[in-house]
């Protein structure tokens, strides 16, 4: 195990990146942590290992972008598209994320403690996302699988053009996005919402007060009956 | 316009193929979607003419001396640029679009002349990985089938702004071409319509495009060099903004460019046509001393060495093709002619690429019409046109006393008509004046 810590005052980020590509976890430590990120984009972006880095403070964009394998914890806010992109691997924004958190990812779990802003989980392809507080406006755009929970509130059009993701929300959806609808919330659901709570590390929120979104999958193929629709 | 044997003419408004559409229109309530690209008659490369050499310019030897062809993409920042045999490279076209033996071709005949081919909408295939020697990775909106192991596989990476065929549209692979395999790779279920975003999900402006373009580096640790392509629209300002974004090389598509499947409203109706695009974009660099520093790659329209050396004289750095090289292979080949009968079509006006019913097994997922493209026999008439395409170019660069074809210059080229010399910049033949040049002399 060991620690090892890097302080982007004094550190290139491409010097960090560098080192977390191209470790040999036979001798290198698999904790690192990050200090004084004040805001940078691209920290720790492209991770393949097993490690556990904590980023001890702001994040600008794209930190932990195509993630796989790694444990990445970020102690504060986080710019645009956070975890972006992520195959596998676990993503922990204590504050706030800004928008497009976890866009097109396709596995993993992502969780944010605070709120997420405009497209949280955009075009995702597989990745489970828990949102603690609330989120922006077009969340879910064209989300394809995997599953989002939030436990505050959505913005407008939640789910525009959705294809099979699950959307669980526990507060109110402003409004739905074209072809989204609300779905049975069944015995499975409840599992599912229960289980990623559980990793989220949320216990105080009841899987019961969710309600389950989905696509009605009317517009899957092209009907001109529809066009008033699109 | 046409008259016919009565005498009786026909509409310039309401010509046979405006009537057509009507009907069809009304008979099936949707817009037409198809392949290829733009039918409309554009201002293009043969309203240029190359002068040859002449008292003052002195030829070199056709069948002997030298005229190279290589060329070097992603030298701005990339540790690992691509070092080309031939300026045509392969454009992007998506399994997807086309069958995995199609791709296969592609490679095989771009590697076999040692130039690069290019992954599409959906992802990259292990067959067009193993087959090609340079392949660039695309990124685009949809992010269909992206992931860092295939990022870090390739040979560069293409930012796909936008296409020629539809600027400011995304795709669509309609319901009868999601195969299970394609379905698979793209995470959606077989046989619905696939809609590919026309914005990207996670940047919105040039200025986070920067920081987007940096993520992708220091996720490849800087070794792959970085393209962006956009449509033929702005050209000027879109590629001002791609440098500054930190481009290595600009891939600029005109309205002429082929597509899988777009509606013919916007094929034939938004961007500008190759022609203008690849005047500007050379402005755009020279303007910001940055010509042949960021590398330009034009296509649109290109089909032959004529087109690819003007393109070149006007200061493009390489060209990229999609409809010719699928013609190469094979596409609306008279050998399929009665199939092509059976679906309403016929030998030379076949582009319903989108229906996924290809006789020549190129744009289609179905196994058995795949099965009918043999991807060596594909890849070796690609390999053949490359080639022709190549000697046809250091033909007309070897004319014009040039020993490599990059040294193709605007003073080499003159104008056919006034469109022609109003959007390359190029000179009237027999003046030295075009629309717009206070100067020259009529
Ligand atoms: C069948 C087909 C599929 C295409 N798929 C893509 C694609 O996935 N991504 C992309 O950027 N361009 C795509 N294109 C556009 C080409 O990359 C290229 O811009 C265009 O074909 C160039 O013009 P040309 O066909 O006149 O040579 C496609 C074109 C065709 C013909």
């Amino acid at each position: 195990m060991g620690t090892e810590t890097v302080n982007l005052l004094d550190t290139e980020l491409r010097a960090l990146n560098d080192r977390l590509h191209h470790l040999d976890l036979s001798k290198d430590p698999s904790h690192f942590v990050v200090e004084e990120p004040r805001g940078k984009h691209n920290i720790a972006c492209g991770l393949t290992d097993e490690i556990v880095v904590d980023i001890k403070g702001h994040a600008g964009y794209y930190c932990a972008g195509m993630n796989q394998r790694a444990t990445l914890t970020i102690h504060g806010n986080c710019g645009i598209g956070v975890a972006e992109n992520m195959m596998s691997g676990t993503v922990r924004v204590e504050g706030s994320a800004s928008q497009s958190a976890g866009a097109t990812g396709n596995g993993g779990l992502l969780i944010v403690n605070g709120n997420a802003a405009a497209r949280c989980g955009i075009s995702m392809k597989g990745i489970d996302i828990v949102v603690r507080g609330s989120v922006g406006h077009l969340s879910a755009f064209m989300a394809q699988a995997g599953n989002l929970v939030v436990c505050g509130d959505a913005g407008d059009s939640l789910g525009d053009s959705i294809y099979e993701a699950k959307l669980f929300v526990a507060g109110s959806v402003k409004s739905l996005g074209a072809d989204c609808i609300e779905k049975e919330m069944r015995p499975e659901h409840l599992k599912t919402v229960g289980a990623l709570l559980e990793r989220a590390g949320i216990d105080d929120v009841d899987p019961a007060s969710f309600k389950r979104y989905g696509s009605a999958r009317k517009l899957y193929n092209f009907d001109i009956d529809n066009a008033d629709k699109y | 316009m046409s008259t016919n044997e009565n005498g009786m003419r026909e509409s310039d408004l309401f010509d046979r193929a405006t009537i057509h559409e009507i009907q069809r229109a009304a008979r099936e309530g949707m817009y037409s979607i198809r392949g290829f690209g733009a039918k409309r008659k554009l201002p293009h490369f043969d309203d240029l003419l190359f002068l040859g050499a002449s008292m003052s310019r002195y030829p070199l030897e056709g069948y002997r001396e030298k005229c190279d062809t290589d060329v070097i993409l992603g030298s701005r920042f990339a540790k690992k640029p691509i070092h080309l045999k031939i300026p045509i490279t392969i454009a992007g076209m998506s399994f997807g679009a086309l069958s995995a033996n199609a791709k296969e071709a592609l490679g095989r005949g771009a590697t076999a002349v040692g130039t690069s081919t290019t992954t599409g909408d959906g992802g990259m295939t292990p067959e067009e990985r193993l087959s090609s020697k340079h392949l660039v990775y695309q990124i685009l909106p949809s992010r269909y089938g992206m992931n860092p192991d295939d990022l870090r596989k390739a040979d560069a990476l293409e930012i796909v702004v936008g296409q020629g065929a539809k600027p400011g549209g995304g795709g669509m692979l309609l319901g009868q071409k999601i195969s299970d395999r394609v379905a698979e790779m793209r995470t959606l279920p077989a046989g619905i319509d696939q809609r590919s975003a026309c914005r990207h999900p996670d940047w919105t402006g040039p200025d986070d495009l920067t920081i987007k373009i940096n993520e992708l580096r220091e996720i490849t640790d800087w070794e792959k060099p970085i393209y962006v392509k956009v449509g033929a629209t702005r050209t000027y300002y879109d590629t001002m903004l791609a440098v500054k974004s930190g481009a290595d090389v600009i891939v600029v598509d005109g309205m002429q460019g082929g597509t899988g499947a777009t509606q013919d409203i916007f094929i034939e109706h938004v961007g500008i046509p190759t022609l203008p695009a690849v005047r500007l974009a050379v402005e755009a660099l020279q303007e910001m001393d940055m010509h042949r520093k960021v590398q330009l790659i034009i296509s649109g329209g290109i089909r032959n060495g004529a087109d690819v050396a003007k393109a070149m004289a006007m200061g493009a750095d390489a060209v990229a093709i999609g409809t010719g090289a699928l013609i190469a292979l094979g596409c609306n080949s008279p050998e399929h002619e009665e199939e092509y009968q059976k679906m309403g079509t016929s030998a030379g006006f076949y582009d319903q690429y989108q229906a996924g019913q290809d006789p020549a097994g190129i744009t289609t997922q179905d196994e058995k019409l795949g099965a009918r493209l043999d991807p060596e026999l594909g890849g070796r008439r690609l390999a053949n046109y490359l080639r022709t395409m190549t000697l046809e170019a250091q033909t007309l660069a070897r004319a014009c006393g040039k020993s490599h074809i990059r040294n193709l210059e605007p003073e080499d080229l003159v104008a056919t008509t006034l469109e022609s010399a109003a959007m390359a910049k190029i000179p009237l033949c027999g003046t030295s004046w075009y629309p717009g040049c206070d100067q020259g002399t009529f």
